[in-house]
C-alpha cells in the first residue's frame, strides 16, 4: 500500500532511489545535500534498502564508483551539490561518453566564493552539456517521482545516459511536504530491473572504453546526440506512462500553467514557480491574459515543444536563478536560440534569487508586470537584476 | 568465447549504426596491429646452441617467442626486436642483427 | 616458487615500446590473476597498449577510467558485481601507473583502502609520466632526468626523494602488500596469488622499467630489474598484517653505481651525488631489516 508522509526533498529523494532499487549508492556529504546520504544509509542499515552504500572519500570518487558499479550491471544512484557537482564535472561527462544510465538528485546550491549554501542554478547549468538529462523540479513529490522516471527514460535500450534531478536548496531540500510513497510493487512494474546489454563480465571479457581516433570519436558523439534527441519524444511518454499509474503528471517536458491562449508568458524553474503560480492567478484575476510554463527538463532542451507554446505569444519574460557571465540568463539564452528564426517576439530576462535570495510574491509580480508593460512599450533592458540594493526600492514596492 | 563470438561485435563497421552505444573493444589487437614492422634488430635462434629452457619465452614483452621441439621459434609477425631473449638467453643461443639485412 | 602458467591473458599486438616493462608486468599479473579477474585502468601507459578502437588486448573484461579514479571504480565495480550475487570468485584488479597511484589517484586509492575494498590495488611503477612523455612524478627517484626535470644551467634533475607507497598503504592497515618485480616473475605471481587469496584491500608495487623514459636499451629491462634488487634500490618484500618480511635478500650487495649507470636519466650526476644515493639507499635498506626483525618478533 502507498502511504503519504511529511518529508523534505532530501527524503524525498533518498525515498525516490529506494523504490527505484538502487542498487549502488555511492555519495559524498555536502551541505544541503547531506540528508540524503544520511537517509540511504539509514535505511540500508535497518535492512529497508536492499543496496550497497560506498561511502567514498569525495564526490569525484562517488561518481566514478557509480560509473563503475553501472558497468558492473548495477543501478547506481548518487546525490550532490555545487561544489560537489563541479568537482565530479569529469565524470559527469564520462558517465555520459560511457552511455551509462547513473542516476543523480543534484541540490541546486549557489558557487562560492564567497561560500554560500542557499538556492542558486549555477551549479546544475554549468553542467547541461555534459550529457545529462536534467529535470529541474518544483516540489519534493516531483523529486521522488523524477528519480523513478529518470531511470525509466535513462534505461532505455536506445537512450542510455545519465540525469540529474535537480531540486533547490532549503525550499525543497529542508521543507517538508506530503509526499506519497508508492507501494513497492507498483514501482517494479513500472521500472523493470536494469538488465544492460553490455557490462563487465568474466565469461564475455569485452573492454569499456578505449583510445578513440578522430575517425570514430565524432560518430560516437553523434549517438549520444542521437539518444538525447530521441529523449525529448521518450520524457513525454514516461511521464503519460507514470500519469496512468501514478496518477501524477509533472508536465514531462515543460509543465504550462495557464497558457491558453496568452499574450504574455513567463518562464521559470524550480522552486520559485510555485510562488509565481500564485502570482499569475493573482493578475489573471485583475484581467491579464498571461500564463507561466516552468522548464522541466532542460536537457534535452525542449526547443520544439518551446516554438508550439509560443505560437501565439508576443511578449515572453524569462526567470533565471543563474547568470552566465559574460552574455545573460543560461535559460533566456536557450529560449531565444530555439525561438530564432521561428518566431519574433519581445524577451526579457530577469536574474533573481542568486545565492538564495528570497523572491516574494511583490518582487515576482512588480516582475510579471514589468513584463506586460512590454506589449505597450519598447524593451528598455534586455537583462535586468531583480532586487540588488541599487534597485530593491522598484522592485519591493 | 569461441572466435566467432570474438567477432559479433565488430565486423568492419561501416558507420555508427552499426557499432555498440560505446566504446566496447572486441577485436583481438593480434588481428589489428602487426607489430613486427617496428624492428629495427631480429633476433636470430641459433637452434644448435638452443637448450629449450623458455627463459627467452619467459621474459618476452611481446609474446613472441616460444620453444617448440626443435628449438626457440620467433614470432616475426609480432617481434618487435627489443633484445631481451638475446640478453637473457643462458646459452648466447639468440643474436640481434641489423633488420635491413634481412628485407 | 611458481613455475610461470603457459595461459596467455594478454595477446600480441600491444602498442608498447620495445623491452616496456609495463607489459611485462600486464602479463605477468594476469597469468597469476587468471581469467576471472576484471581490471580498471586509469589514463596510463596501458590506456594505450591495448591499442586503438575496437582493439581489445586483455581477454578479461577492462574498463578505462578517469587518471584520479582508479581506487573508486575499484570499490564501483567491487560493490556492482556484490549486488548481483558475484564474489570472491571474481577479483577486482586496479591497475594504475605511478602517477596514477601515487600522485593524482592517492586520494581515491587512500579511500578505497581505508574503506575495505576487496581488490588488489596494482601500482605498475615506471617512475615518471611516461605516456605523456617522460614528466617527473611524485615515484621519480633523487636525481633522476625527466623532461621536467631537466639537467639545466640553473636547475637541474630532480631532488626529492621517491615516495615511499608501501609505507603510506601500510599506514591504511591493510591486511597485505608487497613490492614485486618483472625481472622476478615467479615471485611475482606468487605474491598476486597470495593476495588474491587475502579478502580486503590489497598492494602490490610493480617495479616495471621503462627503457624510453629510463634512457636505457630496451635489451636491458630485466637486466635492470636485478640490479635494482640486487643493489637493494628496489627490494623486494611483503608487509602481512604489519609484518614485513624481505623476500628477497641479495647475497651479495652490488653498488647503485652498477645499476645507475646503465641508465641515460641518471647520466648527469657528479660522483658525490652516486655516493650520496648509495648512502641513502644503504640507510633505506639497513632500516627496512630493522622493521623485518622487529616485526617479526613482535609476532612471537
Amino acid at each position: 500500500m502507498s502511504k503519504t508522509v511529511i518529508v523534505s526533498g532530501n527524503f524525498a529523494a533518498a525515498y525516490g532511489a529506494k523504490l527505484s532499487r538502487a542498487a549502488v549508492v555511492a555519495a559524498y556529504p555536502i551541505t544541503p545535500q547531506t540528508e540524503v546520504v544520511e537517509k540511504i544509509a539509514s535505511l540500508v542499515a535497518d535492512g529497508e534498502m536492499d543496496a550497497q552504500f560506498v561511502k567514498v572519500e569525495s564526490e569525484h570518487s562517488a561518481m566514478a564508483a557509480c560509473i563503475a558499479a553501472s558497468n558492473a550491471g548495477a543501478r547506481a544512484f548518487t546525490a550532490s551539490s555545487a561544489h560537489g557537482l563541479t568537482l565530479m564535472h569529469e565524470l559527469l561527462i564520462w558517465a555520459a561518453g560511457a552511455r551509462l544510465p547513473v542516476v543523480m538528485v543534484n541540490i541546486n546550491r549557489a558557487m562560492g566564493p564567497p561560500w554560500s549554501v542557499w538556492a542558486d542554478h549555477h551549479d546544475a547549468l554549468a553542467q547541461k552539456g555534459t550529457g545529462q538529462l536534467q529535470f529541474f523540479c518544483e516540489s519534493n513529490q516531483e523529486v521522488l517521482d523524477s528519480v523513478i522516471m529518470a531511470y525509466k527514460i535513462c534505461e532505455g535500450s536506445d537512450i542510455m545516459m545519465p540525469a540529474m534531478v535537480v531540486e533547490d536548496a532549503f525550499i525543497l531540500s529542508h521543507t517538508k511536504e506530503p509526499v506519497e510513497i508508492y507501494d513497492q510493487e507498483l514501482v517494479d512494474e513500472f521500472l523493470p530491473p536494469y538488465n544492460p546489454e553490455y557490462k563487465l563480465d568474466v565469461n564475455r571479457p569485452f573492454g569499456f572504453g578505449s583510445l578513440g581516433m578522430p575517425d570514430w570519436y565524432m560518430d560516437f558523439r553523434y549517438k549520444m546526440a542521437e539518444a538525447m534527441d530521441k529523449a525529448v519524444d521518450r520524457v513525454e511518454e514516461v511521464n503519460k506512462k507514470f500519469k496512468e499509474v501514478f496518477g501524477r503528471d509533472h508536465g514531462g517536458l515543460i509543465e504550462e500553467y495557464k497558457t491558453d491562449g496568452v499574450d504574455v508568458l513567463i518562464f521559470t524553474m524550480g522552486s520559485i514557480s510555485s510562488t509565481s503560480k500564485d502570482v499569475i492567478d493573482e493578475l489573471r484575476a485583475e484581467g491579464h491574459n498571461i500564463g507561466l510554463a516552468r522548464l522541466r527538463t532542460y536537457r534535452p532542451f525542449p526547443a520544439e515543444k518551446l516554438r508550439e507554446l509560443t505560437r501565439n505569444v508576443n511578449v515572453v519574460g524569462v526567470l533565471d536563478r543563474s547568470y552566465t557571465f559574460g552574455h545573460m540568463g543560461d535559460s533566456a539564452g536557450e529560449i531565444k536560440a530555439a525561438l530564432y528564426g521561428h518566431k519574433d517576439l519581445i524577451l526579457k530576462n530577469y536574474i533573481v534569487g542568486l545565492g538564495g535570495r528570497d523572491l516574494t510574491p511583490k518582487i515576482l509580480k512588480n516582475i510579471m508586470l514589468d513584463t506586460l508593460s512590454l506589449q505597450d512599450k519598447e524593451l528598455d533592458e534586455e537583462v535586468e537584476w531583480v532586487d540588488l540594493r541599487i534597485n530593491q526600492e522598484r522592485w519591493r514596492r | 568465447m569461441s572466435k566467432k563470438e570474438v567477432f559479433r561485435i565488430v565486423i568492419d563497421p561501416k558507420d555508427h549504426r552499426d557499432v555498440p552505444l560505446t566504446w566496447i573493444t572486441d577485436c583481438p589487437s593480434y588481428l589489428m596491429t602487426k607489430t613486427g614492422s617496428w624492428r629495427t634488430l631480429r633476433p636470430i635462434v641459433d637452434n644448435e646452441k638452443c637448450i629449450k629452457c623458455g627463459i627467452c619465452w619467459k621474459f618476452c614483452p611481446d609474446v613472441s617467442i616460444h620453444v617448440e621441439e626443435e628449438g626457440a621459434v620467433v614470432d616475426y609477425e609480432f617481434c618487435k626486436g627489443c633484445g631481451i631473449c638475446a640478453h637473457e638467453c643462458p646459452v648466447d643461443a639468440i643474436i640481434m642483427e641489423r633488420e635491413d639485412d634481412h628485407v | 616458487m611458481a613455475k610461470l602458467p603457459d595461459e596467455e591473458l594478454m595477446f600480441q599486438g600491444t602498442t608498447a615500446c620495445p623491452g616496456c616493462g609495463a607489459a611485462h608486468a600486464m602479463r605477468y599479473t594476469l597469468k597469476a590473476l587468471g581469467k576471472d579477474t576484471i581490471m580498471n585502468l586509469p589514463a596510463c601507459c596501458w590506456a594505450v597498449i591495448p591499442g586503438v578502437w575496437p582493439s581489445r588486448n586483455l581477454d578479461i573484461p577492462l574498463l578505462y577510467n578517469a587518471f584520479e579514479a582508479t581506487g573508486a571504480a575499484s570499490s564501483g565495480v567491487r560493490a556492482g558485481l556484490d549486488v548481483n550475487g558475484i564474489g570472491r570468485e571474481v577479483t577486482v584488479v586496479g591497475f594504475a601507473g605511478d602517477g596514477g597511484t601515487a600522485d593524482i589517484g592517492i586520494q581515491a586509492l587512500s579511500g578505497c583502502l581505508e574503506r575495505g575494498t576487496d581488490t588488489i590495488q596494482i601500482m605498475y611503477d615506471n617512475e615518471a609520466y611516461m605516456n605523456t612523455g617522460i614528466q617527473r612524478s611524485g615515484a621519480t627517484p633523487y636525481g633522476a632526468w625527466t623532461t621536467t626535470t631537466p639537467v639545466g644551467s640553473r636547475q637541474a634533475w630532480k631532488k626529492n626523494p621517491k615516495k615511499n607507497m608501501m609505507e603510506i598503504v601500510n599506514a591504511h592497515g591493510i591486511p597485505y602488500a608487497a613490492t614485486v618485480s618483472i625481472g622476478h616473475p615467479e615471485s611475482m605471481i606468487d605474491k598476486l596469488r597470495k593476495a588474491k587469496e587475502i579478502p580486503g584491500p590489497k598492494f602490490i608495487h610493480i617495479y616495471a622499467p621503462c627503457p624510453t623514459g629510463w634512457r636505457s636499451d630496451p635489451s636491458i629491462t630485466v637486466e635492470l630489474c636485478r640490479l635494482a634488487v640486487d643493489s637493494c634500490v628496489f627490494p623486494l618484500y611483503e608487509i602481512e598484517n604489519g609484518v614485513y618480511n624481505v623476500y628477497k635478500k641479495p647475497k651479495k650487495k652490488i653498488p647503485v653505481r652498477e645499476y645507475m649507470k646503465l641508465q641515460g636519466r641518471f647520466r648527469h650526476l657528479p660522483e658525490n651525488e652516486v655516493d650520496r644515493i648509495q648512502v641513502n639507499v644503504d640507510r633505506e635498506w639497513e632500516l627496512l631489516l630493522k622493521k623485518e626483525a622487529f616485526t617479526k618478533e613482535q609476532v612471537v
